[in-house]
């Protein structure tokens, strides 16, 4: 073990872990906007947009992210109408074309996360303020919302998670977070246990900080 | 549960006999993807100057070999930790290369060329046919002095880990915004889709490229050699490995002697690119 190696390369890769702390939060504020509008989709009884908001999920959660990431950054890329089109502007940048393929993975996640916490709600709840007198409005922002939220904090915890770790795929289309600063190194020391563990305890750190802050939430939040 | 026993007792015993026979296989990585130094034809078989050339050698050693796949930028990795003895993928010889591992003599040469899309600003650059960067003569300091002003605040597309790289890190043609790709396929499409203003790479690998997909790839500027690019492509092997050296040393002797080298490059270049 070079433990010199070690200690040179950890400013540098600290460095690119903002970038991977930019495509992680990025990514899943614009995930779990897309997440929240298509759990309500996926309850909506119109036939129509259920079966959209279903389908969008089963396409996302289906494939693996990397070929998502390929398809959005090279396979639209070869596509010369498409490059002709003002969308090449955001889609010809490799951070775009990262942040949209996270968006939407996270996404798919998100809204079955959120289906089933809408689904597990005790129906009580809902009567109780019907019975109220509340408006279907104010019950589906004060009850239903807050409830859904609580109950879906642990697999979103996960979720956070499953994405920061999925975020060393942007390395695959050139751009340099953590995982490509890391193997950018070790192109030139050829050191790659080294720097894979530098980089690996980097993102185990990130996980303790998101797993403690989850529970933290969840204590905060929770109903006993 | 004795047959289950006997099941993983007998798996893990061919397991071991299989690895005692491979054993005395000398194993040559090579990445498969960089056209037509090695690559794959459709059936997903190595093909290639340096997979025709690996066997020959093997003949003139007149020992039994395997050619392994392995990506590029793991390259020198897994020769280090013996996933295989001998590294033929068109690596160049160069200092720092050379810190890690030993290399034969040159078998072949190679001049990198930058390469635009037909139409570019930077096509037509006036610099020289070619320069070498070893000891840079007043006309490539010029070429470079050329090159720095025509690329500055462009995007110039490389592989990972290779020479080119190395020499766009190197500031010889100043702050260009480098893009690296994992493999030089990825680097032509991403050419063709006008992500990056210029590609710079083998000259032979762009007009391999150009040719098969016919998009209209040109080459630009000098070709390239010398300095951050090396010394002609080598076999690359393990440092405490002198006894593979030898072997690889005197069957490159022979290969060339008899016109074996020349004949193979002449078939996969298109020119004889031996040395």
């Amino acid at each position: 073990m070079d433990f010199e190696l070690m200690a040179n390369s950890l400013p540098k890769l600290l460095g690119a872990t903002v970038i991977t702390l930019k495509l992680l939060s990025v990514s899943l504020i614009i995930g779990l906007f897309i997440g929240l509008v298509f759990a309500i989709l996926r309850l909506n009884k119109n036939i129509f947009l259920n079966k959209f908001a279903y389908g969008y999920s089963y396409v996302f959660r289906g494939t693996p992210l990397l070929v998502q990431i390929f398809i959005i950054y090279f396979g639209l890329g070869q596509i010369e109408y498409f490059r002709s089109t003002f969308l090449w502007v955001i889609f010809k940048e490799p951070y775009w074309c990262a942040i949209i393929a996270f968006a939407l993975n996270t996404g798919a996640y998100t809204s079955e996360i959120l289906r089933s916490a809408f689904q597990t709600i005790n129906p009580g709840f809902i009567e109780a303020g019907k019975s109220l007198g509340i408006s279907n409005k104010i019950i589906f922002y004060k009850i239903q919302i807050p409830i859904a939220i609580r109950q879906s904090l642990p697999a979103y915890g996960n979720e956070i998670i499953l994405m920061m770790k999925g975020t060393s795929l942007a390395s695959t289309v050139t751009l340099m977070d953590l995982t490509g600063v890391a193997k950018y190194i070790i192109s030139t020391t050829f050191k790659p246990i080294e720097i894979f563990v530098v980089a690996g305890s980097i993102y185990l750190f990130m996980t303790f900080i998101i797993h403690n802050f989850i529970k933290f939430l969840e204590k905060k939040y929770s109903v006993s | 549960m004795n047959i289950f026993k006997k099941t993983i007792f007998s798996v893990l015993f061919s397991l071991l006999v299989m690895g005692s026979v491979h054993a005395d296989k000398i194993r040559i990585g090579t990445e498969g993807a960089y056209p037509p130094w090695n690559s794959k034809d459709e059936s997903g078989k190595l093909i290639g100057f340096e997979v025709e050339l690996a066997w020959t050698l093997c003949r003139y050693i007149g020992q039994q070999c395997v050619i392994v796949e392995q990506d590029w930028d793991g390259m020198i990795p897994a020769l280090i930790m013996r996933k295989f003895d001998a590294i033929m993928a068109g690596m160049s010889i160069t200092a720092e290369r050379q810190k890690a591992i030993s290399f034969s003599q040159g078998y072949a040469d190679e001049v990198a060329s930058l390469a635009v899309m037909k139409g570019s600003s930077l096509e037509g650059l006036d610099t020289p046919a070619g320069i070498n960067l070893t000891k840079p003569n007043a006309a490539a300091k010029k070429a470079l002095k050329t090159l720095t002003a025509a690329l500055a605040g462009k995007t110039v597309c490389v592989q990972t880990a290779t020479i080119h790289q190395n020499f766009l890190d190197s500031g010889d043609v100043g702050k260009v915004n480098v893009r690296t790709y994992k493999t030089q396929d990825e680097v032509n499409l991403d050419l063709a889709s006008g992500r990056c203003d210029a590609a710079l790479a083998a000259a032979v690998a762009f007009s391999d490229y150009a040719e098969k997909s016919g998009k209209p790839v040109v080459l630009t500027g000098p070709t390239f050699s010398g300095g951050a690019f090396g010394n002609g492509v080598g076999v690359g092997i393990r440092k405490d490995d002198t006894e593979l050296l030898n072997k690889f040393n005197a069957a490159i002797n022979k290969a060339r002697k008899n016109g074996d080298i020349s004949r193979i490059a002449t078939k996969w270049f298109g020119f004889d690119a031996s040395m």
